[in-house]
């Protein structure tokens, strides 16, 4: 049996000390490290419960107008955060439209960022696998691809990444603030995820022992809240990953888009930003056609890594209307079914 | 004609005396469930000394073991057994369903596992391990090493095996394969109007919310098996069939089970091995299937490719009939689902075609899902007569009524009771159907694209010999047993108000005792069959029972003797029950109920109908379908229980919204595997998919089904539902999906769905 140590440190450095030895697994809510340890897709030899962690679980909004969310603080927290659902509405919106509300009260902001693949062949033991399995091969090539990755990707690894929140977050310059033997630094969350290219087993730039401590939104971000949105095409409406999802959020003045941000989920190993498309849009007028064409910007270098082609045009129009929802302005409340395209049918409560 | 049975007379029931028969009450063990306190198979303490099992699961589709190499996992500490093909202790030969004598079903044979060391399958059991916690079960079972010689590539798509199809002898039910009446092929050929459509529908799993399990329990060589089942008589003739002993030294028990819907009407491997090893190793053996493993060690549903041709007048009469199933069934066993069956009975057409093929695939046996036949059958017949309705411009109510049969279609025997146009009616009325938009996707509300969707709903009633026991305690309170299940359904509940009702009883004063094989033979849960036959055999052990009343009281004519809310009136007198039990009766009164098949099944076609309505939206930019509202209207005799009636009908019509939008078992081809074996990877409709919607059944009464004038309705609703929902999305944007399920790629890029404005 996986006879493995379960540490409970009471300091970040304790527990990074603790990390440093080989085969160390984070737990914080472990919606997800315990199904893989269940499945035998992961066998950490130590768990160091970061739960009691003191100050990780703390919303602070910083004096220059950035806020920095503790890793430990729970999905459900940050999402109710009125200050935050304010500024910065678009990664509220994100985070109600993933998982369930049970697993988003349990749910950290370290964990969402670092949470792995739905691939089933990630899941599947007996499947190669070169994320579970450094030179395995990869197993989804060719098989059951529908919903993989259409965007940078490799013959190594064709999985996605499944965060809703990263994608509002990386298209929002957040920056992963992480704590390691040699004291602290911080990661763009763009650069913090890896895409596969030939060693797909390495997701992120952590390295051993390395605990991300908080995620931080700098203050420019709070300049797109009249105009920000998150959209999520999923395949039912609510309790379910994204096929594609996109954040969209504008800087608008007199009719005229001074500044767009634009990242993609359900496409890459990665939030994907897209800074060619959100380069088009600076100084364009805020039309369907500008939209389209930055979508189809957006969307110039995807292709398919298997049956999942349709991916590519459903990114587009999803973009293009992400696009539509943020000109025409952040709504009061987040809706009913946050990010869903379609607003609910009137007079019926929804429990997304 | 005037031989035909005369149906069932009236009786205690029609005068609804007590007034509880059919009410909505809760669920009497709706406390247990929402405390905690119903206790599952699995859940049952093992005597302090029960060890857990893990199946280990073949890695290839084809071929045979070459070595099992047990060394490795037989020293981890806590492994007490490991149970393989050259070790397992000698049980039955498998028997095939062609192998058993004509006429018997095969849920009650015995069920080998680990007897050989050929692969059928991917994920065929091919060890156990058994150890002190289920978690050194499972560490073990992941390494036990197994090599294979791996067999030919598998098959595995019915679309890749059709040139290798055959018929079968006869298809589930012991239904024919093939039917045909007058001349399909010259009447097609000359209909003014003619539909020729091809129907897939894939691969689905069974998900039941508690998943297999058992705890094998061994006293003085008899063994009580704690276990997930629904029909406990044949989960013992299973278990004393395969291991090769008399049916008295095995008890089942299954208190309460966590949905069955088909899955649990086979014995599997959980029961099987549970109680070899328990057997083996002298104390209790637990094992439940994980998820993932409920997906290859459960039956699962037939893919199918269905054929359906309609020839009609212009004013939309059918004239020529045929809906053509291939699907498949295993390399080693024969299970047929009888999927153009609900099409024998459901629309008039003199001139009519319906086949059954089959292909081999290397696949787990597949096997029964709710409603087996017309769930899946009804996906393609019922989008057919809207392709229909819509290639003559007729209205799809319209076109069925005026293809309503008088007689059964094909045979010319009478229904029982057949209110279907009264369905239509009640149901377009309430659904508001004349708001349909007459030409696709022309309706719109902001992004979405709106249309709505009807079918037709028809599942046929059936009755198993059934018996029961009534005892009435001498403080007169009145207990009804029968070795039946309560699946979630609420047999339960829906017993005790049939004994209620019958004894004039408040239903604080009657338990019903079930779930246990010991107890009078029922046929348990299974083809909407339970509440009729078991409540049918409660029914007559309630008579039999206020006959014993009155005899004991000294009249000859039971008549004489009444009760209500407890209160006997005899002989101009009236007392409390159990100052009547004090008086005449202080033992105690028994008494047993049975109830067949009679002649009214073989006289009448049975069965239960009904019409549902979807109104759905189909966002334009993203394609997703989504539901917005769904209203089933059916008939069904008469109600036992108006709350658990409903709940079966809305679940069914959710299943239905499931079969149309969601549910795939994906295959990866070249491994014979399923790929989505977890509830994040196989959808069904979430809460928020399921907004608004509503059953109802209209009054009736069907004398010639049993005695409670009921007919089976656990099924009903996911017959017909989901083609109303794929109707109302062509409907809403005018593409018509013939691939289920319906998903938003099949949608955006059809050359028909509407550009995004």
């Amino acid at each position: 049996m996986n006879i493995f140590d379960y540490l409970r440190p009471a300091t970040v450095s304790e527990a990074v000390a603790a990390a440093s030895e080989p085969g160390s697994a984070y737990l914080a809510a472990g919606t997800n490290l315990l199904d893989l340890m269940k499945g035998g897709i992961t066998r950490p030899r130590r768990l160091i419960d970061i739960n009691h962690l003191p100050g990780l679980d703390r919303i602070e909004h910083l004096p220059g107008g950035g806020v920095r969310i503790g890793a430990l603080v729970r999905n459900s927290d940050l999402a109710h955060d009125s200050d935050l659902t304010r500024r910065f509405p678009a990664v509220a919106e994100a985070i109600l439209s993933g998982a369930s509300a049970q697993l988003r009260n349990a749910a950290t902001v370290g964990g969402n960022l670092l949470q792995r693949t739905r691939c089933s062949y990630f899941y599947d033991v007996a499947s190669a696998c070169n994320k579970r399995e450094a030179g395995a091969g990869c197993e989804a090539r060719g098989g059951d691809t529908r919903l993989h990755a259409v965007l940078g990707w490799s013959e190594s690894c064709i999985a996605t990444h499944p965060s809703d929140f990263c994608v509002p977050l990386v298209a929002f310059d957040a920056v992963v603030e992480i704590e390691g033997a040699t004291g602290r630094r911080e990661v763009p969350l763009e650069s913090f995820h890896r895409l596969p290219g030939d060693a797909p087993e390495r997701e992120s730039v952590l390295e051993p022992g390395e605990l991300i401590v908080s995620v931080r939104l700098p203050a420019e971000a709070a300049a797109f809240s009249a105009h920000a949105r998150y959209l999520k095409v999923r395949e039912r409406t609510s309790y379910a990953f994204a096929v594609v999802s996109a954040a969209a959020a504008l800087r608008i003045e007199e009719a005229t888009i001074l500044e767009a941000r634009i990242a993609l989920g359900g496409v890459a190993l990665k939030p994907w930003r897209t800074r060619t498309a959100e380069e088009m849009l600076a100084g364009a007028r805020p039309d369907l056609a500008a939209f389209r064409r930055a979508a189809e910007a957006a969307l110039a270098d995807a292709k398919p890594s298997g049956d999942n082609a349709f991916k590519i045009e459903l990114a587009r129009r999803i973009v293009t209307r992400a696009l539509v929802l943020a000109a025409a302005g952040t709504p009061e409340r987040v809706p009913a079914l946050p990010a869903s395209p379609f607003a609910p049918v009137p007079g019926v409560l929804l429990h997304a | 004609m005037d031989d035909l049975a005369p149906g069932y007379p009236s009786n205690i029931l029609d005068e609804d005396r007590q007034g509880v028969l059919g009410r909505p009450l809760d669920r009497v063990d709706g406390p247990l469930k929402v405390a905690g306190k119903a206790i599952y198979a699995y859940e049952y303490a093992g005597q302090g000394k029960a060890a857990y099992g893990f199946i280990v699961g073949a890695a290839v589709a084809t071929g045979r073991i070459l070595a099992i190499d047990t060394a490795e996992t037989s020293r981890l500490p806590g492994v007490v057994l490991i149970m393989t093909h050259p070790n397992v202790p000698t049980h039955r030969a498998y028997v095939t369903s062609g192998e058993l004598p004509s006429g018997q079903p095969p849920y009650g044979v015995g069920r080998p596992f680990l007897a050989d060391g050929r692969v059928r399958y991917h994920g065929e059991p091919v060890a156990l391990v058994v150890a002190e916690s289920f978690e050194q079960a499972r560490d073990a079972a992941a390494r036990v090493k197994v090599s294979y010689e791996a067999g030919p590539k598998p098959a595995t798509r019915v679309k890749h095996e059709a040139a290798h199809a055959y018929a079968p002898k006869d298809v589930r039910g012991f239904l024919e394969t093939d039917s045909s009446k007058g001349d399909f092929a010259g009447a097609f050929a000359g209909a003014p109007v003619q539909i020729d459509a091809t129907y897939d529908t894939p691969f689905q799993n069974h998900h039941a919310l508690e998943p297999h399990a058992s705890m094998a329990v061994w006293q003085d060589g008899a063994v009580t098996l704690y276990v997930a089942a629904q029909l406990p008589i044949d989960c013992r003739d299973v278990i004393a069939d395969t291991l090769q002993l008399p049916p008295e030294k095995v008890r089942i028990i299954c208190k309460f089970v966590g949905g069955g819907f088909g899955s649990k009407l086979r014995t599997e491997a959980d029961a099987v091995l549970s109680a070899l090893a328990a057997r083996q190793l002298g104390r209790p053996v637990k094992i439940a299937f994980t998820r993932q493993q409920v997906v290859v060690n459960a039956a699962h549903r037939t893919e199918s490719i269905q054929r359906v041709r309609l020839g009609a007048e212009r004013g939309g009469r059918l004239i020529a009939l045929a809906h053509e199933a291939l699907e498949h069934t295993s390399t080693f066993d024969e299970f047929a689902e009888q999927t153009v069956d609900a099409t024998r009975h459901l629309y008039a057409a003199p001139n009519r075609l319906t086949t059954h093929r089959l292909v081999r695939l290397d696949l787990p046996m597949p096997g029964d899902m709710r409603a087996p036949g017309e769930a899946i059958g009804m996906l393609a017949t019922e989008q057919a007569m809207d392709e229909l309705a819509c290639a003559i411009g007729l209205d799809p109510i319209e076109l069925r009524i005026r293809n309503e049969p008088k007689v059964h279609p094909e045979t010319g025997k009478p229904f029982s009771t057949r209110h279907l146009v009264e369905c239509y009616r009640e149901g377009a009325q309430r659904f508001g159907w004349d708001r349909r938009p007459a030409q696709p996707a022309t309706l719109r509300d902001g992004r979405w694209l709106v249309g709505y969707g009807m079918a037709a709903s028809i599942r046929s009633n059936f009755m198993a010999t059934s018996q029961a026991r009534a005892r009435l305690a001498p403080d007169g309170r009145l207990t009804v047993q029968t070795a039946m299940t309560d699946i979630g359904t609420g047999t339960y509940t829906i017993l005790t108000q049939i004994a209620a009702e019958c004894l004039g009883l408040p239903v604080g004063q009657v338990t019903a005792e079930i779930g246990d094989s010991d107890l009078p033979r029922s046929p348990g849960s299974g083809g909407s069959f339970g509440a009729g036959s078991s409540g049918s055999a409660v029914y007559y052990a309630c008579m039999t029972l206020l006959d014993r009343m009155a005899r004991a009281a000294g009249l000859n004519d039971p008549s004489l003797l009444a009760i209500k809310h407890g209160q006997v009136s005899v002989g101009g007198q009236t007392m409390p029950i159990d100052a009547f039990m004090a008086q005449y009766a202080p033992q105690g009164i028994e008494a047993d109920g049975e109830i067949k098949p009679g002649q009214e099944m073989r006289d009448y076609s049975q069965n239960a109908y009904g019409a549902c309505f979807a109104e759905v939206g189909v966002d334009i930019d993203s394609g997703e379908p989504r539901l917005r509202r769904m209203l089933g209207v059916f008939t069904a005799g008469r109600i036992l229980n108006a709350k658990t009636a409903r709940s079966q009908a809305t679940g069914g019509l959710i299943w239905g919204l499931s079969s149309a939008l969601h549910e795939e078992g994906l295959i990866d081809e070249r491994y014979g595997k399923f790929m989505n074996n977890d509830l994040a990877g196989y959808h069904v409709p979430a809460h928020a998919d399921v907004v608004d919607v509503d059953a109802v059944f209209l009054p009736e009464v069907d004398d010639k089904s049993n005695p409670l004038k009921s007919k089976g309705l656990g099924e009903l609703g996911i017959c017909g539902s989901g083609a109303a929902v794929a109707n109302a999305i062509y409907n809403a944007c005018g593409v018509r999906v013939r691939s289920y399920p319906i998903t938003l790629d099949k949608l955006i890029f059809d050359p028909a769905f509407p550009t995004p404005d």
